[in-house]
């Protein structure tokens, strides 16, 4: 006891009020390379947060500004001469726009539901020890991360051989699972006593039942983590769009119509007014930088809610598979 | 006797199905997903030794042997696509792992729990966006009429500068980005760690008088050791594997910066989609899958050497 009193006595510097006259020292845990070390970090963080933030605000600056000063000043990091033109033009017309967002958010939802389900169940039977092939199921869906044929084939085949080209369904269907999430979801599911399913086995349920109405409920945190992942990988899909979708549909999944208003002038006329106007009177630079912004708008708005679930899968995702 | 054993192996090896059918057919969903969209384009990997046309088919078309990898090696295509490859991967894992450990060790530091949250919600988010937005960002900062660094230079009274023809900005740029984009995700898992460490030991350390830089150096730093050697394996393993998404966005069609930009899964693309060229592409694909998968076992072979528990399989 007296040797812990007193080295803690150490450790406490009496930081003497500054000005303050014969003020009572004030005690604080902290040496002078602590609050060194303390003011760095706190600066330093500050900086990086901020430069993570940085281009949200200039995107968001720059689609409030009015064309006409952007053109002859550049984009900065506050409105120039605040203007609501670019929002203005794309609600005008908003066929396009709607599309893309009802088609992406159909995707999103049936997607992140189907292919939760599917990894679920897989996750559970492959955590399951008294499940004798799983071990020889674990390696085949494991492989497919080791080895792959390549783009080409793989193009050829589901493009031409299953003939998806063109439909919304080569898309949807390839985003379902990966093989991470399903390790993701089996380590998740060890957090399961064994217990619960033993009980239920006792009980007489089978396997299914056990898997639905024991285990499910319990891996609600599991299911927000692996659901986020799967919604933002259908939200921010346009990589396959490209590939399969291309021209052929009418309504674009969102990221994929941002993708084409930034690089093809055609696709930023056609996304708010149809071909009658002409491009030199678009407001192109702050159209490109509101589309951007109404493509993002859901994920900003869901952000505070979704991030503490994310830093969760991460953490234990990082643990074995 | 030997054949009254057999049929007992069979008889379990059918009772085995037998009582797990249930948890089997739970797993036929994506057995299936996975045979249809993984093992089923295998085959067509063969494309790589022929010279494909559409009318014959992948296994009707006439087979010319390794005459599709002889003209990229030839051409020395392979080589600048292995090298740009490569080398970026390096330097995102290097730079990566060196700022995904310092920022943690400074979240740890900060008391505020307030301050903490806020700043990791704002580190976080450029996770979330899709490649298609870096692109809008990346046009937003970098074009030459408008962009926003030209603006300051602009207003400053330098020359602006035409960034999109200059190759070499874009292994900067492209790092910048890349650490931008995946900095804060990746530092979650060495903070987790930092986490994990016995508080016993910061307290040992204090007792004996050892300094916030000490106990930084001495303590966290040598913990995290194990973590930070299994990250960097695995990445070495995913070393012929680039972030397409990035890549693409930042660069895309620009053949004016491919000499400093152009990666793998960048020239793929370009050759199926706008070429149409499926032998070349295929060869490549291939080249990178074999280099690919004897990176990633020889990492997880030396991960198994180091420390079991961490390897893969």
């Amino acid at each position: 006891m007296t040797d812990r009193t007193a080295s803690e006595s150490n450790i406490i510097v009496e930081v003497e009020g500054v000005g303050m006259g014969p003020a009572k020292p004030r005690a604080i845990r902290l040496d002078r390379s602590d609050v060194v070390v303390q003011a760095i970090s706190y600066v330093t963080i500050t900086l990086f947060a901020l430069f993570c933030l940085l281009p949200f605000v200039l995107i968001l600056s720059a689609s409030f500004s009015s064309e006409a000063t952007i053109m002859k000043t550049g984009f900065g990091l506050l409105p120039k001469d605040f203007s609501l033109a670019a929002y203005e033009w794309i609600f005008k017309a908003p066929r396009q726009i709607i599309g893309s967002y009802i088609v992406t958010i159909t995707m999103t939802v049936f997607g992140t539901a189907i292919g939760l389900f599917i990894i679920a169940m897989t996750g559970y039977a492959l955590n399951r020890k008294d499940f004798p092939f799983r071990n020889h199921v674990s390696f085949f869906i494991y492989f497919t991360t080791l080895f792959s044929a390549g783009l080409a084939p793989t193009f050829l085949w589901i493009a031409r051989d299953l003939g998806l080209r063109g439909s919304y369904f080569a898309v949807f269907l390839q985003l379902l699972m990966t093989p991470w999430l399903i390790i993701l979801m089996k380590n998740f599911m060890r957090t399961v006593p064994y217990e619960i399913i033993e009980s239920g086995k006792v009980d007489g349920a089978g396997d299914f039942r056990i898997f639905a109405q024991l285990c499910l409920p319990m891996m609600k945190p599991a299911l927000a983590t692996i659901g986020l992942f799967l919604a933002l990988s259908y939200w921010n899909e346009w990589y396959l769009s490209s590939l399969y979708l291309g021209s052929t549909v009418e309504f674009k999944p969102l990221q994929y119509h941002l993708y084409n208003i930034i690089n093809t002038a055609n696709a930023l006329r056609n996304s708010v007014a149809g071909s009658n106007v002409s491009i030199t009177n678009l407001p192109s630079n702050t159209l490109k930088m509101a589309s951007a912004i109404v493509a993002i708008g859901p994920i900003l708005l869901l952000y505070p809610f979704i991030q503490k679930y994310f830093v969760s899968g991460i953490t234990i995702g990082a643990v074995k598979g | 006797m030997s054949r009254n054993g057999t049929s007992q192996a069979r008889k379990s090896l059918l009772r085995q199905l037998a009582d797990s059918k249930v948890l089997l057919l739970m797993c036929v969903p994506a057995i299936v997903f996975f045979v249809i969209f993984n093992y089923a384009p295998l085959p067509g990997a063969w494309i790589a030794f022929t010279n494909f046309n559409y009318r014959d088919g992948i296994f009707g078309s006439p087979f010319v042997g390794l005459r599709n990898f002889e003209f990229l090696i030839k051409s020395g295509q392979l080589w600048l696509l292995t090298r740009n490859t490569i080398l970026y991967n390096l330097a995102f894992i290097i730079l990566g792992n060196i700022l995904q450990i310092a920022i943690a060790i400074m979240l740890n530091e900060i008391r505020s729990t307030f301050f903490k949250k806020i700043s990791q919600a704002a580190m976080f988010l450029p996770f979330f966006i899709s490649a298609v937005l870096v692109g809008v960002i990346a046009f937003n900062l970098l074009n030459y009429d408008t962009g926003a660094i030209n603006a300051l230079i602009r207003q400053t009274g330098g020359d602006p500068i035409k960034i999109y023809s200059t190759a070499g900005a874009w292994p900067l740029i492209i790092i910048m980005v890349h650490l931008w984009q995946s900095t804060g995700y990746g530092s979650i898992v060495y903070f987790a760690a930092i986490m994990g460490i016995d508080r016993s030991l910061y307290e040992a350390a204090t007792v004996d008088g050892a300094s916030a830089w000490q106990r930084i150096r001495y303590v966290t730093l040598p913990s995290l050791k194990p973590t930070f050697i299994i990250l960097v394996l695995f990445s070495l393993g995913g070393i012929m594997h680039g972030n397409f998404g990035l890549f693409w966005n930042l660069v895309g069609n620009n053949a004016s910066l491919f000499q400093t930009t152009d990666i793998i899964e960048t020239s793929v693309y370009r050759m199926v989609l706008s070429q149409n060229n499926f032998t070349t592409s295929t060869a490549v694909g291939l080249y990178q899958s074999l280099f690919g998968f004897a990176l990633v076992m020889t990492a997880n072979w030396i991960v198994r050497r180091i420390n079991k528990d961490y390897a893969l399989f």
